[in-house]
Formats: C-alpha cells, structure tokens, sequence
C-alpha cells in the first residue's frame, strides 16, 4: 500500500525521506565498488521490466479478485540486496512521477517501507539461509513465500506507525493495524507464490543468470537458519507484548506519545495548554485579531465542545474567505487560459 | 483494457512535457525545489486546517494554466490515483471524539480533518503531476543529479525511462497474444502470469546484453552523459523566490480568515 503526502506529517516525511536517501546513497556506494559496466544497462532495463510486469493482472486463486507483483523480493532475488534496491527505488520513484502514487514526499517513506524491508532484511536474513545451495521448486517456493510475506508485514506495520506519528488520522492504533497486516497477508502470500513461479522458471531456463547472484555474495555459513528464526521469533514476541501493552494501557496511542512528547499528562481537554498555545499562535498570526468575534469565542471555550483555534467567529470569517479566494484562483486559471488561447490563434 | 490505458496516460504525460510554454522553460532546479517547498508547507498545515489551504491552489492552477495543461484529464488522474489517503481518512468522522457544533449544527469534528486531508491530497498530488506534465523527465534526472543524487542511481532513472516504453509494447504484445489464445477469458491465471513474467524477465535480460553492447561501441564508460547545458536564468530565480515567498505568506497568515472578516467587518 503506497503511503500518501496527505496523511503525512513534514517531520515523519522528511526523516523516512533523510533514512532513503541514506539507503540509496549507501547502495550506490556499495554497488560501484563491485560491478562492472554491464550490470548498469541491465539493472535499468530490469527497472523498466519490473513496471511493465505490474500491469499483468492475474486471478488470485480462490478468490474473486486480481493482483500483480510488487517486484521487492523478485529483484532482490534476480539482482542483490543492493542492486534490486536501487531498481526498486527507481520504480518507485517514477510510479510516484508519472502515476502520482502517493506523492512526492511519501515517496521516502514508500522506499523505506517496500524497498529496505524485502531488500535488506527478508532477503539476506531469511530467503539466503532459506533456500541454502537448494535448487528444489518447494524450497524456492517456500523461502520466496517466507520472505515475501514477512517483508510485506514489515512494510505494513511500518506504514501503520508513519501514519499514527504524522496524527492527521483519527484511526486507533488497534483498529488500524487490524485493517492492514491481514490485507498485507494476503498480497504476501500472493507476492510469495508468484515469485516463487517466475524464478522457477528462470532456474528452468536459463539457471546460470542466478547463480550469478548467489555466487557474488556466498552465504555466511557461519548463519544457522535456526538462529535467524529464533531470533525473528523473539523480536515479534517482544514487539507484539510491548506493543499490546501499549494498546492496552494507553486506548489512544497517538495521544500517549503526543502526551509524552510534550510533556502533559491530560491532553483532551478543551483547556489543554497545546490548545492554549495554538490559539495564542492564531491569534497573533493573524492580522487583523480585532475583528474575529471575541465575546463569542470566549464563550464558547467555557462550553463543553471546542478543539484548538476554531470558533463560530473565525470559521464563518473562513468560509466566506475560503470560498472568495477559490472563486478567485479559478477565475484566475480560466481567464489566462482564454487569454493563452486567443494569443496562440492570432 | 486496463494496460492499454495505462500505457496512454503516461504517454500522454510524457508528451505533454515536451511543450514549449513558460512554465516549461523554467529550469528544472527551480521547479523541483519549489514543488517540494509547496508540499512541505501544504503537509505541514494542522489537523483541523481548511481555510488556509485554498489560497495554495493558486499554485497548481497559475502552473497549469501557463503550462497550457489539460485540466480534465489532470482532474481524471487526481480521483483515480492510489485511494489509500481517501480510504484512512474516512474513518475520522468515526473515531474523532471531539464535535463542534456551527450555529445550530453539531458534527463530528472528524469530518473537518477528512475534508482537510481531501484536501491536502488533491493540492500534493496535482503538484506532482503538473510537475511532471511541465518537465520532461530526463531534465528531471539530470536537475536531481545536480542536486545531489547519487550519478548512480540518477543513470538507473534515466535507463528505467529509456526502456519503460519499449517494455511496455512487448509486455502488451505479450499480453494481446494470451488474451487472443484464452477464447474470451478475462483474467490470467497465476501460473501462467508467472510463466509470461519470467520469459518477459529472459527477454529482458538478452535485450539487455545487446545495449549494453551497443553502448560499448559508442563508448560507454559507466556513466550516462548529457551534452546538454543547464544553465540557472535570472527568470527561474525569480520564478524560485517569488513563489516561496508566496507560498510562505500563505502558511503564516491565512488569507481566507482575514478576507471573510474585513468582509464581516465591513457588514456589521
């Protein structure tokens, strides 16, 4: 699920943004030192592949509906860690250009939630020690399955908590993740069977093109599976307790941490000091303070429904001038357009 | 067909970069940089925000209307693109506790925040695509690289998009031959999606190999070059610095509030 501009906050946006960017800058240093020419041509190319495979839509079996690759695991399958990350990056980056799939700065949080899960953490730590030196369908198929699904939950989960941290959303911590780790399921589990199909295939056909992947950077033999699992096992064991203590203590997540952040124990009240001090910012950031309706406001902060900065004064102000200045901006738009076009014809 | 559909829409946004208006002639520098700030500054707005939001719709507007834009076929793509911020949203008017209540109506002040993030989503994503629609993307690419972006991963952009399209024809020709060998069935089945995407992938590959000769005799040395110099005019600074000024004032002071109570005011 692409993450979008309009559920973001700028400081969750800018930081997901800063932590891509470093993974971009960080795989392009890493690739540089280790390929040759001819891998740029090709991870490119594979890019444009990748686009291209997505728009082949498929019948879930079982189901009624249809889905398409995502292409994390495949490309990190076929390329690398660091080599499918930029390709998939650069996806990304064009599907957020040309089909303005979430936007422009959501783009970093996209990056990190479906490039550097599947990339960095399902392929080296679970497909790699998965599949082993195995060539089997049903190994491919289950490690592909495995990594698939756990890279997407990842990617879930962390599309969860931007959302929760930017506060733009009224979802409960529960309820939202209630709604997104199973969709997410599915599509893994979908993800994981079609990977699995397509590089069957290529091992079929033409086995040489991935061993190059797997000779490049051998296994650590050093890495039991079995560590790795306990380890995946212990961490959502850690992470789903805390995380329900959590819930379970502070109904409102988002509140909790806003509550922490600033440092104020009861925050929903009409006389909360954030309200307080929002207000004292609105009333000095605008120009003209004498004219909204004061008595009323006042009263209507002693009343038992308010939230920060609105009263019946300002928000009647606000829709009178909201819909001015739109009326406006439109105006402006279709008149130089005419303007444009009787320019154009003379 | 959904594919073909597709294809079209970013060939037709492709095309539409390669105008020659005003808009289109600024550097690409000054309207990435620009576009990001207006992002910024719409995102940043708070929860509850909606009357400070409209003025900034003077920005894709004043944009596509100088760029010689189509206005329907942004608005189709702004209502069909990606409804995940949609979807989230509508729960507000569910879960927010807190209500107002305007003269004598009383509603969930949720249903403020979702029309806020209705909001917020329509004014990013018309940015984005009226950046793209007046930028061609190899101008893009190279405006990217110069600030900043890795040579590496600028060049993987630049192929991505070299390619897209030649892909896109085989992947459909691919496709066309299923559906014409499938006797009327819509959909694929896995199995065989799974077959066509790795051909597609061995297709690719061997395609792959024959560019990458090809770039060798031309003399490629691991670095995609442009010839093409971008120079930084005294309009693109002036375009930059005025429009975040603007966009500055819109965030500090909202517009509407003081219009609606001069307006008032001036009734009373």
């Amino acid at each position: 699920m692409h993450m979008a501009d309009a559920l973001l906050s700028p400081a969750v946006g800018a930081t997901f943004a800063a932590g891509s960017l470093a993974a971009i800058a960080y795989a392009s240093k890493k690739l540089k030192s280790t390929i040759d020419d001819k891998t740029i041509p090709l991870m490119g190319v594979l890019g444009a592949f990748i686009f291209a495979a997505q728009m082949i839509n498929f019948t879930i079996p079982g189901t009624g509906s249809s889905g398409h690759l995502g292409g994390g695991m495949i490309l990190a399958i076929l390329l690398g860690p660091y080599a499918g990350f930029l390709v998939l990056a650069s996806v990304l980056t064009v599907q957020a250009f040309f089909f303005a799939d979430g936007g422009l700065l959501a783009l970093g949080c996209n990056i990190w939630n479906l490039g550097v899960y599947p990339c960095f953490l399902a392929f080296p730590l679970l497909y790699k020690p998965l599949l082993g030196n195995s060539t089997s369908h049903k190994k491919i198929l289950i490690a592909s399955l495995i990594s698939a699904i756990v890279g997407l939950q990842l990617g879930a989960f962390s599309v969860v908590l931007q959302t929760l941290l930017s506060g733009r959303t009224d979802l409960p911590f529960n309820t939202f993740l209630m709604l997104m780790q199973p969709i997410h399921l599915v599509i893994g589990i979908v993800e994981g069977f079609i990977t699995a199909g397509v590089i069957s295939y290529v091992r079929n056909v033409r086995p040489e093109l991935l061993e190059q992947v797997m000779q490049t950077r051998p296994l650590d033999a050093k890495i039991s599976i079995k560590k790795i699992l306990i380890a995946f096992f212990v961490l959502s064991l850690v992470t789903g307790g805390a995380l329900s203590w959590f819930a379970s203590t502070h109904p409102d997540g988002l509140e909790w941490s806003l509550a922490k952040v600033t440092g104020k124990e009861e925050l929903s009240g009409q006389h909360g000091e954030i309200s307080g001090g929002l207000k004292k910012i609105q009333d000095t950031s605008a120009l003209f303070p004498d004219y909204t309706f004061k008595s009323n406001s006042e009263t209507k902060e002693s009343g038992d429904a308010s939230w920060p900065g609105i009263e019946p004064g300002t928000s009647v102000a606000g829709i009178i001038g909201a819909l001015l200045v739109l009326g406006f901006v439109f105006l402006a738009g279709i008149s130089i357009k005419a303007i444009r076009k009787k320019q154009s014809q003379s | 067909m959904k594919f073909d559909k597709e294809y079209f829409n970013i060939g037709r946004l492709d095309l539409l970069s390669y105008q020659d208006t005003p808009v289109h002639r600024l550097d690409p520098r000054a309207k990435v940089i620009t576009t990001l700030i207006f992002i910024l500054a719409v995102v940043s707005f708070p929860k509850y925000e909606i009357a400070a939001l409209i003025p900034f719709f003077l920005f894709p507007v004043l944009l596509i209307s100088f760029g010689d834009l189509p206005v329907g076929f942004l608005i189709k793509k702004i209502l069909i693109v990606s409804p995940f911020a949609v979807l989230t949203g509508m729960f507000n008017p569910l879960f927010d506790e807190n209500s107002i209540s305007f003269f004598t109506l009383t509603f969930s002040a949720g249903w403020i925040s979702f029309a806020s993030i209705l909001l917020k989503y329509t004014l990013t994503i018309s940015a984005a695509l009226v950046l793209i629609a007046t930028t061609s993307f190899p101008g893009m690419c190279h405006a990217l690289r110069k600030l900043g972006l890795p040579s590496l991963f600028v060049s993987q952009l630049l192929f991505l998009y070299r390619y897209l399209f030649v892909l896109m024809e085989e992947t459909m020709k691919i496709v066309r031959a299923h559906d014409m060998r499938s006797f009327g069935k819509q959909r694929m089945q896995s199995h065989t999606a799974a077959r066509i995407i790795g051909s597609l992938f061995l297709r690719t590959v061997e395609r792959a190999e024959r560019i990458y000769s090809a770039m060798l005799s031309r003399g490629f040395q691991g670095d995609v070059l442009s010839l093409r110099q971008e120079r930084i005019h005294s309009t693109d600074i002036l375009f930059a610095i005025s429009t975040i000024i603007v966009i500055g004032l819109f965030r500090w002071h909202s517009l509407p509030v003081m219009l609606g109570t001069l307006i008032q005011g001036a009734m009373l």
